[in-house]
């Protein structure tokens, strides 16, 4: 017995067509939608093309503390320790100074440490890890567990750290810790999980005033090498040899 | 002098235990080196004290690592260090040079007493014969062939055993003093100072037991050897200070940047510890006080109070001196424009509940071993 084909007739035909149209596009539309918070792509196919850097301009920074807000939910950092820090700088006409960094900048700096005294000069420098080219805390890790990455970003294997602390000393910039709820060393990656998604760093993305600029130093039009270019800049205790990448515009004879 | 430190400063990173390593480690070095100094130097008057000392490394070294396991935030992944060591890294030969030492110890302490435990097993009194079959791993030999062939060996690893002794300890200090970031530990005088300072330690542990142990069981005290052990403690704990003074001398005369900040941590923070402690108090109080048992002929038992007395403030004054390093150190931020504090808990992880226990573990241990193997010849004629 042969089964009887079902038939549909021309009304039924045309609205099926229609809904499937209207489905396809909303569905289309939604999923464009959702797209716009997706990475811009992939870039890490090929690490060799990479070589990021990084530019403080204190001469723009005011000190807000938004990076180091942004960092700290970004990377999850345990409170009391620091990838980013913003320390406060002031300079009275005697040339006393005071530096000050409350609880890392996190949330500003409420008044003047120097209120009776005039100051001259004050100034806000972000710090992080200056992910040295020859950086003292890969050289004295005893297990290889920090190393450069083939992009040129110092980074931490934590599973295979094991806390000895020596980077830690090491470092002479402050810029590591001993993370205390994983027991391994910890710093600031660059936001390297980010960076190679084509998203800018966490204290990059905060920065309101662009005084933290990020950029890769093999890409010719890369803006790290344009504001090199442009302006006159200078490097952090440049006495270690550490060759760092962390450049800084408008750095002061007294920052250290 | 300001009062700004970089805010992961606030946290010291190496506290009591690293404190602790370089001190038992000292220990460990500085025995070491007394009982090479009867086995291969020939300093025949050191001969009553030359297996204590060499049982007292092996006890401390024992228990040496123990801080650093107690330190790491991955404990369980401290075998790294050999699995994957990276070998820029100063620290990387650390597992390395401790198991060779470790090694050379064991043999040493093996030979040293194989005669002792075949004679124990042999005796028709001995209990726990097993025991000393499996020490003496089932060869039951014993002629004055095998006793020559001992002694050579014995004499050969205590020859091997002392550079690496010095390299033990020596390797510590320059883990500090490599570390170009630090003020205070950066010099390449580091190691040296460490290793002399560990013979003092060793020395003066030594002497501290040996009086006390004899003290308690009444027995008569060598007094050659002891002399021996006071004129060498004497002049090594000059070097040892000599030399870290110079350090600090040099560095004060060059007015660097480095100075700058120092004499700020020397005047500050390490006032009490290191100016009044460990200088004043416990180096030039111990240097008058062996100047005067060397040079001045006092009567024999005020003399052996006076260098029991002596040995005990040596052995603070080395702690002090680790403490100093290792705390002072980081202390100063790397900054330049202030300091950090640092006041260790009694209960916690790192406490100093936990440095007391592996401090004391190696002495307790040490007693145990006497009782199978009684190291002075006065508790051994007893036995016998």
């Amino acid at each position: 017995m042969g089964k009887k084909s079902k038939s549909i007739t021309r009304g039924e035909f045309v609205r099926l067509a229609l809904y499937s149209t209207a489905g396809v596009c909303v569905g289309s539309m939604i999923a464009r939608g959702n797209l716009k918070d997706e990475p811009i792509g992939d870039l890490s196919h090929d690490l060799e093309n990479f070589d990021w850097a990084f530019i403080v301009d204190t001469t723009r920074c005011i000190g807000c503390g938004a990076c180091v807000r942004a960092c700290g939910i970004e990377n999850r950092v345990p409170d009391g320790y620091f990838r980013t820090w913003i320390e406060r700088y002031e300079i009275d006409k005697n040339e006393n100074i005071r530096v000050d960094s409350p609880d890392g900048g996190k949330h500003s700096f409420k008044q003047n440490q120097m209120q009776d005294k005039q100051v001259v000069k004050g100034f806000f420098v972000p710090k992080l890890c200056n992910h040295c080219r020859n950086s003292s805390c890969t050289q004295v890790c005893p297990v290889g567990a920090t190393y450069h990455s083939p992009d040129g970003v110092v980074l931490v294997d934590r599973k295979h750290c094991m806390g000895c602390g020596y980077c830690v000393q090491a470092c002479p910039y402050g810029c590591r810790y001993i993370s205390y709820d994983i027991g391994t060393a910890d710093k600031c990656t660059f936001c390297y999980h980010r960076i190679h998604r084509g998203l800018p760093t966490a204290c990059v993305q905060a920065c309101p005033r662009r005084a933290r600029i990020y950029g890769n130093l093999k890409d010719p039009h890369n803006p790290v090498s344009a504001v090199l270019h442009a302006r006159r800049y200078s490097i952090l205790k440049p006495e270690m040899a550490t060759n760092p990448k962390c450049y800084y515009i408008g750095l002061d004879l007294e920052v250290i | 002098m300001g009062d700004f430190v970089f805010p992961n400063e606030l946290h010291v990173t190496w506290t009591v235990m690293i404190v602790m390593y370089p001190y038992i480690t000292g220990l460990v070095a500085g025995a070491f080196i007394v009982s090479s100094l009867f086995h291969v130097f020939g300093l025949k008057q050191l001969e009553p004290i030359a297996r204590f000392s060499l049982v007292s490394s092996f006890a401390f070294l024992l228990f040496a690592g123990l801080p650093l396991l107690n330190h790491l935030g991955k404990p369980e992944r401290a075998l790294n260090i050999m699995i994957t060591p990276h070998f820029t890294s100063a620290m990387s030969g650390f597992g390395f040079v401790y198991l060779t030492y470790t090694i050379i110890v064991i043999l040493e302490i093996w030979f040293h007493y194989r005669a002792d435990s075949v004679d124990r097993y042999n005796s028709p009194k001995a209990s726990w014969k097993a025991v000393y079959y499996i020490l003496h791993l089932g060869c039951t030999l014993r002629n004055e062939e095998t006793d020559r062939i001992d002694h050579k060996i014995v004499k050969t690893l205590a020859g091997i055993g002392i550079p690496v002794a010095c390299i033990l300890h020596g390797y510590v200090g320059f883990l500090f003093g490599s570390i170009k970031a630090n003020p205070w530990w950066s010099t390449p005088l580091m190691f040296i100072i460490f290793i002399f300072s560990a013979i003092v330690s060793g020395i003066s542990v030594l002497i501290f037991l040996y009086l006390f142990v004899n003290f308690l069981k009444k027995h008569k005290i060598d007094q050659n050897a002891l002399d021996m052990m006071v004129r060498f403690l004497w002049g090594f704990m000059i070097i040892a200070v000599v030399l870290e003074l110079m350090d600090l001398l040099s560095l004060a005369y060059e007015q660097t940047e480095r100075w700058a900040v120092l004499k700020y941590l020397i005047t500050g923070p390490l006032w009490y510890t290191y100016v009044i402690g460990q200088i004043l108090i416990c180096s030039l109080g111990s240097f008058l006080l062996l100047t005067g048992i060397v040079l001045l002929k006092l009567p024999q038992k005020l003399s052996n109070i006076l260098v029991f007395l002596t040995s005990g403030l040596l052995l603070i004054q080395v702690i002090l001196m680790r403490w100093n390093v290792v705390i002072g150190g980081q202390l100063v931020s790397k900054s330049y424009r202030g300091f950090t504090s640092f006041m260790p808990g009694f209960l916690e992880k790192e406490g100093i509940l936990v440095a007391a226990i592996i401090f004391i573990v190696p002495f307790l241990m040490l007693r145990q071993f006497d009782r199978i193997f009684p190291f002075f010849p006065a508790s051994k004629k007893n036995i016998s």
